[in-house]
């Protein structure tokens, strides 16, 4: 670049400016390779780590990455199609890997639903009703969070850091505390990632609710309208279409959190495709990637519409 | 609210029409979406079988498997021979070690004559091999009843218990007798005989006491002091503590049962207990392996969560940063390289992080490579996603200043985009960290390493939960820590305050 040639001719102040300058970038220098290193060094010592304690080495394992990839592939490619469709496969041999009609769940006559459609729907379920579970709860607690609608500082406070534990409490431990409890089904699954929401939804709620115009809560106030009153008049038509699209951002984070918890054993959709890449059945492992795939696509798109109705340009802003 | 008098209403609805007369859609739209969802709350009631599942569930185990988080639970246990001499025992890996004598154990001890089967007794010489050396009596009279064991039956004097009294603490306590049991609780009292093979409540039953079939096992519950089972011919008590039992020193360690002081003294001027090392390298030696708490596995595994994270997220941002130039429409005039990395990033972010975490442990082996794979390339879609957004959304201003004054391509980037979004980047690259510190914990129960998998297994036995209790909180630290370092560097970063 053509800067360069600037040193010359500076006037003594100029030049004492000018060395500063060169200074303060001088060390701005150092600190930044000062950091880079002690980055490499983190990784380095993170890699070694990681590899010394995994059960094979990377480069052991690395040529047999593709035996497994390998194993994934089906017979043909209609084999992935049967199984998701719940289709006899004419590979049938009576072992579990082809016996996709096993799973029909029967409606009417002979009207069934695929068994992994029928997963995926309560994988769905879990995913929307925690959501549900999660705004409701989520939604009482962020007013009482709020700095501009409480001024005490201890129920603020008791609020949020209760908002705190909830959020940052794994999620595997609450499935598996009510899966001790509640036995084998979905309704472990349902409750961790409910929990979880409050305390994720909340933080966002209140967020919002401190940054509402106020003008409106004056207003009511002037007539002397109670705390209810107020919030719901003045607080909650404001944020409505903001809590409506970190609804929609929530339920596409639990899609995904409702599947990785089944797969620990809460359920749904998650379960069966852990044990089906477990067995190394390529097709039910495919098909059931297919579908889910499509799901979060779908939940997504769907969801990023609605939002940009809502709030318009705003919700991507931030996607963080 | 005040009401207003209809002729006020008429006049500020005739000033704005649009406030009061909405349209319909508008008007019900709230109790329409609150219908919809009671409606969706009822299909969900029956879909999970809510009612079933709650009605069937065991809530009385809840509550003990909570307190075991913070508690835990000696079980004395005292049985009764059919000819009235009794013995005190504790469960294989009691939390007190072996041969222990609790000063809230009062045991009356005396000697009898009693014919035993032989077998019998060599069995039980054999079953306690590390109470031969302690107790040498004991030993060597088993000894010689294994010596007369070709008779079925032997007669010798032996050393019994007569009396037991277990105390849970001030005003409740255990006694028992070989034909009769008190049990005295919060000033009640309830005796039971336990002669003739049946135990029979002498006078009603307390309301902590329960008897499901008569002559049949009578449970007491004492609250949080612990509870206890009364059958004809065993007595057992389980006295709960609360605390974490052996949390340094399991009961194999030469260290167990002395109070730290004396741990202290031992450890820095002691006499060598092993004589090949210090007392200090073999305590600590003995605290990491520890039976119970496994220290040194828990904190290997812990830092195998963090470095999942980290590496992945690291090495997500190390590619996301040049595809997102591929992918930003405004860098890079290409509608195809636009295309097809943007698609690429929907394909890695929408593949679950625990579709790639199984792949991965197929691939790897279960351990944290897997798990540090499968974040890497979820967030490899996600930042990648992010960033070309950033992107996208720059002042334009700045490049062409840059590029007006003649820069390289490449200069035109360093100093009129990077600028502009690498505080924004390094931001989002610092949240997904601290996000996926909390994830590594999920996807590791799965099998791709980290704390989540040794979680897992300690709750499945439904009796380790002061493990858990002692993960999640080394967890919750974790996530605290991160989640400062995270907040404050972005704040940084970003010029704002923390929030």
């Amino acid at each position: 670049m053509a800067m360069t040639t600037l040193h010359d001719g500076f006037s003594e102040k100029g030049a004492l400016i000018e060395q500063h300058f060169q200074e303060l970038s001088a060390r701005r220098r150092l600190y930044t390779w000062f950091g880079l290193a002690a980055l490499v060094v983190a990784l380095g010592g993170s890699l070694w780590f990681a590899n010394e304690t995994n059960a094979g080495k990377f480069l052991d394992r690395l040529p047999h990455f593709f035996d497994f990839v390998g194993d994934m592939v089906p017979r043909d490619g209609w084999e992935v199609f049967r199984a998701l469709f719940d289709l006899p496969s004419p590979y049938d041999d009576g072992s579990f890997k082809y016996d996709y009609p096993e799973g029909r769940l029967y409606v009417i006559g002979s009207l069934y639903v695929p068994e992994y459609f029928h997963k995926m729907l309560e994988t769905l379920n879990i995913a929307f009703f925690s959501t549900v579970i999660g705004m409701v709860f989520g939604f009482l607690l962020s007013f009482l969070a709020a700095k501009n609608l409480v001024a005490n500082r201890i129920v603020r406070g008791s609020v949020r850091r209760f908002m705190e534990v909830l959020r940052a409490f794994p999620e595997v431990v609450l499935a598996g505390f009510f899966l001790a409890i509640l036995s084998i089904g979905p309704l472990p699954a349902v409750i961790a990632v409910s929990i979880h929401t409050v305390g994720a939804l909340g933080k966002l709620f209140f967020e919002a609710v401190e940054n509402v115009d106020m003008k409106a809560e004056e207003g009511l106030r002037a007539v002397g309208a109670s705390w209810v009153e107020r919030v719901w008049f003045a607080i909650v038509p404001q944020v409505a279409p903001n809590f409506m699209s970190y609804f929609l951002l929530r339920l596409e984070i639990n899609v995904r959190a409702s599947t990785i918890i089944g797969a620990v054993g809460g359920g749904g959709i998650g379960e069966l495709l852990r044990l089906s890449i477990g067995q190394g059945h390529a097709a039910k492992t495919l098909a059931i990637v297919l579908l889910l795939l499509l799901t979060i696509v779908a939940v997504d798109q769907v969801s990023a519409w609605l939002r940009r109705r809502l709030v318009g340009d705003q919700a991507f802003r931030s996607a963080a | 609210m005040t009401t207003l008098n209809p002729a006020r209403r008429d006049e500020i609805a005739a000033r704005h029409p649009a406030v009061l007369d909405r349209p319909v859609r508008q008007r019900f739209r709230i109790p329409l979406i609150a219908g919809g969802l009671a409606l969706y709350v009822v299909y969900c009631w029956w879909f999970f079988a809510i009612g079933h599942v709650l009605g069937t569930a065991n809530w009385g185990i809840a509550g003990t498997y909570l307190a075991d988080w913070v508690s835990y639970e000696v079980r004395p246990e005292v049985t009764i021979h059919a000819d009235g001499s009794m013995e005190l025992g504790y469960p294989r890996f009691s939390p007190l070690g072996p041969n222990a004598e609790p000063d809230w154990v009062e045991i009356e001890r005396g000697t009898m004559t009693r014919t035993v089967p032989a077998a019998r007794v060599a069995a039980k010489t054999d079953e306690k091999p590390a109470s031969m050396g302690f107790m040498g009596a004991g030993g060597s009279v088993g000894g010689t009843a294994a010596a007369a064991g070709a008779d079925a039956t032997a007669t010798r004097e032996e050393e019994v218990v007569r009396r037991a009294k277990i105390i849970l603490n001030s005003s409740t306590s255990v006694e028992v007798l070989p034909s009769r049991v008190t049990v005295e609780h919060g000033g009640e009292r309830l005796a039971v005989d336990i002669g003739g093979g049946t135990a029979r409540a002498e006078g009603a039953l307390p309301g902590w006491a329960v008897q499901k079939e008569p002559g049949g096992k009578i449970t007491v519950s004492f609250g949080l002091s612990g509870w206890g089972e009364i059958e004809a011919d065993d007595v057992t008590i389980r006295r709960r503590f609360p605390g974490w039992v052996n949390f340094l020193f399991d009961t194999n360690s030469p260290f167990h049962g002395r109070p730290l002081p004396e741990v202290f003294s031992l450890v820095t001027s002691g006499e060598r207990i092993d004589p090949t090392r210090s007392n200090l390298a073999l305590a600590w030696d003995n605290i990491l392996y520890n039976g119970e708490w496994q220290h040194l596995d828990v904190w290997t595994k812990l830092l195998q969560t963090i470095v999942m994270a980290f590496v992945g997220t690291l090495f997500a941002m190390l590619l996301a940063f040049p595809l997102s130039f591929l992918a930003a429409r405004n860098i890079t005039r290409s509608r195809l390289s636009n295309q097809v990395t943007k698609r690429l990033f929907d394909f890695l972010r929408s593949v679950d992080m625990l579709i790639w975490a199984l792949f991965f442990t197929r691939a790897f082996g279960p351990g944290p490579l897997a798990g540090m794979s499968a974040i890497f390339f979820t967030d490899t879609g996600t930042l990648g996603k992010l960033y070309s957004e950033a992107l996208e959304n720059i002042d334009d201003r700045q490049r062409e200043g840059v590029k007006s004054v003649g820069a390289a391509p490449v200069a035109v980037q360093r100093f009129g985009v990077l600028p502009q979004v690498l505080p924004l980047f390094a931001s989002q690259a610092l949240y997904f960290w601290e996000s996926n510190t909390r994830s590594a914990t999920i996807i590791g129960a799965v099998g791709a390493g980290g704390i989540g998998l040794k979680l897992w297994e300690a709750m499945r036995t439904n009796s380790d939960w002061e493990n858990v209790a002692y993960m999640v909180l080394l967890i919750l630290a974790v996530v605290f820590v991160f989640d400062g370092i995270s907040n404050a560097l972005r704040s940084r970063l970003m010029g704002r305050p923390a929030h």
